[in-house]
């Protein structure tokens, strides 16, 4: 194959990957920086409501995965429903959050933290007492637009590195 | 004096960095000439449609995502249409001309990824596909401000999305948009012209017209050898009837074309783009849909343009809250069908190359 100048295409390239090389890099070093996630994060760290919760199980029958695990049994005092047993095996979960859209009382959250790496399978799932909501609990603002609005803002790229120019 | 041959076999993966997943390609080898390809795929088979007679309708869309994984909006969207002809769901306005956006944000997304890859596969080793990574990176941030996940999206519902865009991201993708062109003109300079990128993928897999439109390729492939094919015109769904826009085409068929014809599919994404957030209505962004949705007893097949070409989904409804069948029409899977074509004849380099340009993703072709 012939060229009409040969060269002139690899110096321009070059030209390119010098440009790059002023650039301000793009990566952190993630355990002691940190970037904020989304607002909407679909974060590993489920949190459930004990106040708003009613035992319906929508969220164990929007599932897809099935991993939602509820019993409930009636309190003959005031009628109502007694959550038993809440647990969510997120080993197996795919943190789709259809649970969160499901729940009619606005009961479960996706969580805003999600560093929950655990050494072994069966201290993936979440019983209830781990995801019952406390003041300490981080939730995310997926679905709930007033909670996300008191989130910090995403470290967005697009912003980071614009050039000077 | 000539020296007697004779052909070799050789497995080209499963495991294999340029086999973009787990794919086989058993070939022939004479020499260094391929003399035969049969390509083996199958080790990514997941069973999602038969998985997805079991789930409701809401539930397959999580599926959706694991299909084409370097484009999974543009999966849900073509899955949510399926479902709202199979039920006649109304999409508000405001959901359409989001959708359609985000749709076209995923092309630049997958595509970034496809031209990166091919660059890998040609030699020009992690230098284009990090430049490329970091400008996908930026529209990954935009679809994580809306969905809170960065490859499995999960954003798009029946009749609309599951939420509403929130107020920080048009001022975000504003930014996006004034950059992009810029970046896209500079891996232009970095590439276009380069002797050996030219010398190694000019004239190389050539797939003619015809062949292409016999074995019915689709999106970059069908393009880059000269059909000016795109379901975004041709059977116009959503709101693209709306937007100016053109569909650029290859002349030779070969793997520089297919690349070509990619970068300018960027371009023209980034045109659509613009188009649709000037028009953005406002309203409401989800028309109202029962929680679980039964379908009258029919059939729906609904098809867009996805990233890679044709993506088309078929339903058959029995009136209860799972399909009774579910059919992806898969593009990389037909456009893997091009391969035997194109390799015959070329050298084991050459190979790699033509693969990589024909940007499939394994996920799709499995199931």
């Amino acid at each position: 194959m012939k060229f009409d100048h040969f060269g002139i295409g690899i110096a321009k390239g070059m030209a390119v990957t010098l440009k790059n090389l002023f650039r301000r890099p793009v990566t952190v070093q993630y355990p002691e920086q940190r970037l904020n996630t989304s607002r909407r994060i679909r974060g590993n760290e489920l949190v459930w409501s004990k106040e708003k919760c009613t035992g319906c199980a929508t969220c164990a029958k929007a599932c897809p995965q099935g991993v939602i695990n509820i019993e409930t049994s009636a309190n003959p005092d005031n009628n109502k429903y007694e959550v038993k047993k809440y647990e969510v095996d997120t080993g197996y979960c795919i943190f789709c959050a259809l649970c969160v859209e499901a729940c009619p009382f606005n009961a479960l959250y996706m969580g805003y933290d999600y560093e929950r790496a655990r050494y072994r399978r069966g201290e993936l799932v979440q019983s209830r007492d781990m995801m019952t909501e406390t003041p300490e609990k981080h939730v995310s603002g997926y679905f709930f637009p007033d909670r996300a609005a008191s989130l910090p803002l995403q470290t967005l790229l697009v912003e980071k590195i614009t050039e000077e120019e | 004096m000539t020296l007697k041959t004779e052909p070799f076999v050789v497995n080209i993966g499963p495991q294999h960095p340029s086999t973009h997943g787990v794919f086989r390609l058993r070939t022939t080898l004479d020499g260094e000439v391929i003399v035969d390809v049969e390509p083996i795929f199958g080790y990514l088979h997941r069973g999602i449609e038969k998985l997805a007679e079991e789930r409701t309708y809401g539930g397959i869309i999580p599926l959706t995502d694991r299909l084409d994984y370097l484009a999974s909006m543009s999966n849900n969207m073509g899955y949510c249409m399926a479902v709202e002809k199979l039920a006649g769901i109304e999409v508000p306005e405001r959901a359409e001309y989001l959708r359609v956006i985000l749709a076209e944000l995923q092309r630049i997304a997958s595509h970034l990824i496809g031209v990166g890859a091919f660059f890998n596969d040609l030699g020009a080793m992690m230098t284009p596909i990090v430049y490329m990574i970091r400008e996908r990176e930026k529209i990954v941030d935009l679809f994580e401000m809306l969905c809170g996940q960065r490859l499995t999206y999960n954003f798009m519902r029946f009749g609309g999305l599951s939420q509403d865009i929130p107020e920080e991201f048009l001022p975000a993708l504003r930014k996006f948009l004034d950059q992009m062109p810029r970046f896209i003109d500079e891996y232009d300079q970095l590439l276009m012209d380069n002797e050996i990128v030219l010398a190694r993928s000019k004239d190389v897999g050539v797939l003619p017209a015809e062949t292409a439109i016999n074995i019915s390729a689709s999106g970059p492939v069908l393009r880059g050898s000269g059909v000016k094919w795109d379901i975004r015109k041709a059977d116009p769904y959503s709101v693209y009837d709306r937007f100016e826009f053109d569909i650029p085409t290859g002349t030779a068929g070969d793997a520089y074309d297919r690349y070509r014809v990619k970068v300018e599919e960027m371009r023209q994404s980034l045109r659509i783009i613009e188009q649709a957030v000037a028009q953005l209505p406002g309203g409401p962004f989800r028309s109202k849909v029962p929680f679980l949705v039964r379908p009258p007893v029919g059939e729906a097949y609904a098809h867009i343009e996805s990233a890679r070409g044709d993506l088309g989904f078929y339903l058959v409804s029995d009136n209860s809250i799972a399909p009774y069948r579910f059919h992806v029409r898969a593009p990389s899977l037909i456009n893997l069908t091009a391969l035997r074509e194109m390799l015959i004849g070329w050298k084991v380099a050459d190979a790699i190359i033509i693969f990589g340009s024909i940007d499939i993703v394994m996920g799709e072709v499995d199931r």
